[in-house]
């Protein structure tokens, strides 16, 4: 159970998605507009990481990994099909959001117009593919940690993409100088949000 | 009196419209209100003019560091003494004195390189000079370690001011408080000069080169306590230049409070924020899990988070910055109470950092348009129920 805090703590804070590893950029520039939005963006973001990274993890681990067919027969055990697993990632995330966009079009007709076209762009979000990268990399031990850490990535993504709406919105009428405006001052902000973010790098949980 | 205004007057035309130092304009205008109120009246309108401006503002805010200035110079000279040992055979003006050349220096530096780019800025930009960098240029020596190079505090301060404050539109629009980017930007850009124990005690002459010195805050992280309650909550012990002395931070508080300047709710809900995480960590501080200075660190009375590092400081100078802070009411107790809690627990659970209270604050201003969008949104949400219901039964 502590193990399972800190991981999802961690995932949060100390390996920021956006903040420390500067991944899902595209629509974190994008969509960071309006609150509103973006909180709806960074739920479905959680959502899809939140079932991925699981997804991929079974994936992981009893298909790709070298000796990880072995429960299917013992003659299969020095198969190593690791090199696939890119494509394999891809299409269960290119899968996840084809479900989540159509659940989301049938009970959430509001937030699917708002979202547009940035929703099925969940799929090329590379903090998704991201996220079960570095699930592969962590070697998880049980699926229960797998899909804390998915969850906490998003979660991160959430803050990371509400903060910015919130500032953006603030600053939409200050007197920005005009080479700088729209996307120039949205770049300094990120990175002036990354140096606020690293009071939580080097904390060992 | 007279004999100013005259000055001003006097070289008036010169920089009117179509006049040959026209360009100096805003240069001219920032001194004039420096000394006198301006007589300009509203073409069209109602205006309420009020004179407390930004100038009387930023006046009072500085004017509430001098106690923290004061004793930072005293506190610089008398730990010098007591590093190379002659702390007993040195009067008080000498102590003051030798903390008052180490001081002054950075605090030009900081005026002279920040008002310089606020007054190239004025003129290219057009408009008046901003004054919000009177007490930023106060707030940046007194959250330096008193050995920082002086290039380093320029380099700080330049960063600061056109990074943190022009590219945003300058004084009000800035999202983060100019003084602690200029103090994360050296945290981050030169670690080793600015958190190594060797920064917190002048040495000065050449025979005490040698002598270094570790925070209290930096002892208690490696589980050792060196400092004493009283010593703390005075100030006599190392640290940067302004924020050792609660008592001198005290009185800035009351002068902040009483002008209304500073918001008390931050600060109360700051301290509040600080004290519970503290006595949380004190539960924590039997358990075994911990390491053996991990254990020291957790079990210090909660109330000594308060007093040692910069937390007071942070508290009342710098979470109350009324640009960067949230602005609606239960917004800031949230703000402020968020900010305790993070400066503490970044302070005690974090080993790269021995103080937390510089990036909680920053941490928080970058949280505070979020506060404020919900709280906001709560109160319309509120309201619009409180409408409807009316409207129904009428």
């Amino acid at each position: 159970m502590e193990n399972l805090i800190n991981i999802f703590v961690k995932s949060i804070f100390i390996e920021n998605m956006v903040f420390a590893y500067f991944l899902g950029m595209c629509s974190y520039l994008a969509v960071s507009k309006k609150v509103s939005t973006a909180a709806g963006l960074g739920i479905a973001v959680i959502f899809v990481l939140g079932i991925t990274v699981p997804v991929d993890y079974l994936l992981e681990n009893y298909v790709l990994k070298e000796g990880a067919l072995a429960w299917l027969s013992p003659s299969l055990a020095d198969v190593d099909l690791s090199f696939l697993s890119f494509i394999m990632f891809i299409a269960v995330i290119a899968s996840m959001v084809q479900l989540v966009e159509m659940v989301v079009e049938k009970f959430a007709p509001v937030l699917y117009n708002q979202l547009g076209i940035f929703l099925p762009l969940i799929a090329v979000n590379c903090a998704i593919l991201g996220g079960s990268l570095f699930m592969q990399q962590k070697a998880f031990v049980n699926i229960g940690e797998a899909t804390v850490y998915g969850l906490g990535s998003g979660v991160g993504w959430f803050l990371a993409i509400v903060g910015i709406a919130a500032i953006r919105e603030k600053i939409e009428y200050s007197n920005v100088p005009a080479p700088l405006r729209g996307l120039g001052i949205t770049f300094i902000v990120t990175g002036l949000m990354g140096m606020a973010f690293m009071g939580f790098m080097g904390i060992k949980l | 009196m007279n004999f100013i205004k005259n000055i001003f007057e006097n070289t008036k035309p010169y920089v009117q419209k179509g006049a040959k130092f026209h360009w100096l304009h805003s240069v001219h205008d920032g001194f004039f209100t420096l000394f006198f109120v301006q007589k300009n009246t509203s073409k069209s309108g109602t205006h309420i003019h009020d004179y407390i401006d930004l100038k009387r503002t930023m006046g009072l805010v500085v004017l509430a560091l001098v106690p923290a200035l004061l004793f930072g110079m005293y506190n610089t000279g008398y730990q010098h003494y007591k590093a190379i040992g002659e702390l007993a055979s040195t009067g008080f003006f000498q102590l003051f004195l030798f903390g008052l050349l180490k001081v002054l220096p950075i605090v030009v530096v900081s005026y002279g390189v920040g008002l310089g780019i606020e007054f190239v800025f004025a003129q290219i930009r057009g408009h008046e000079i901003q004054e919000g960098f009177l007490v930023s240029g106060m707030l940046i020596p007194l959250v330096m370690p008193i050995e920082t190079p002086l290039w380093m505090i320029a380099v700080a301060t330049a960063f600061a001011v056109i990074i943190g404050k022009e590219v945003f539109g300058g004084t009000g629009m800035n999202i983060w408080n100019p003084a602690l980017v200029a103090r994360a930007f050296l945290f981050f850009a030169y670690p080793a000069q600015m958190s190594g124990i060797k920064v917190w005690v002048a040495s000065g002459s050449q025979a005490t080169d040698a002598i270094t010195c570790a925070t209290p805050l930096g002892d208690a992280a490696s589980g050792s306590i060196t400092y004493t309650a009283a010593d703390a909550f005075f100030g006599l012990i190392p640290g940067s230049i302004g924020e050792t002395s609660t008592l001198a931070l005290l009185i800035g508080a009351v002068i902040l409070i009483i002008t209304g300047i500073g918001s008390w709710r931050i600060m109360l809900s700051t301290i509040a924020g600080g004290a519970v995480m503290g006595l949380i960590l004190n539960f924590f501080a039997g358990s075994p899990a911990l390491s053996e200075a991990n254990q020291v660190f957790f079990g210090i009375p909660f109330w000594h988070h308060l007093i040692l590092g910069g937390f007071m400081f942070g508290a009342i100078f710098m979470a109350t910055d009324p640009v960067s802070a949230a602005q609606t009411v239960k917004g800031k107790w949230i703000y402020g109470f968020l900010i305790g809690i993070i400066a503490v627990l970044i302070r005690v659970i974090n080993p790269a950092y021995p103080e937390g209270m510089m990036l909680a604050i920053l941490l928080m201003n970058t949280f505070a348009p979020l506060i404020d969008h919900y709280v906001v949104g709560a109160h319309i949400k509120r309201r619009l129920k409180r409408a409807t219901v009316k409207g129904q039964t009428a």
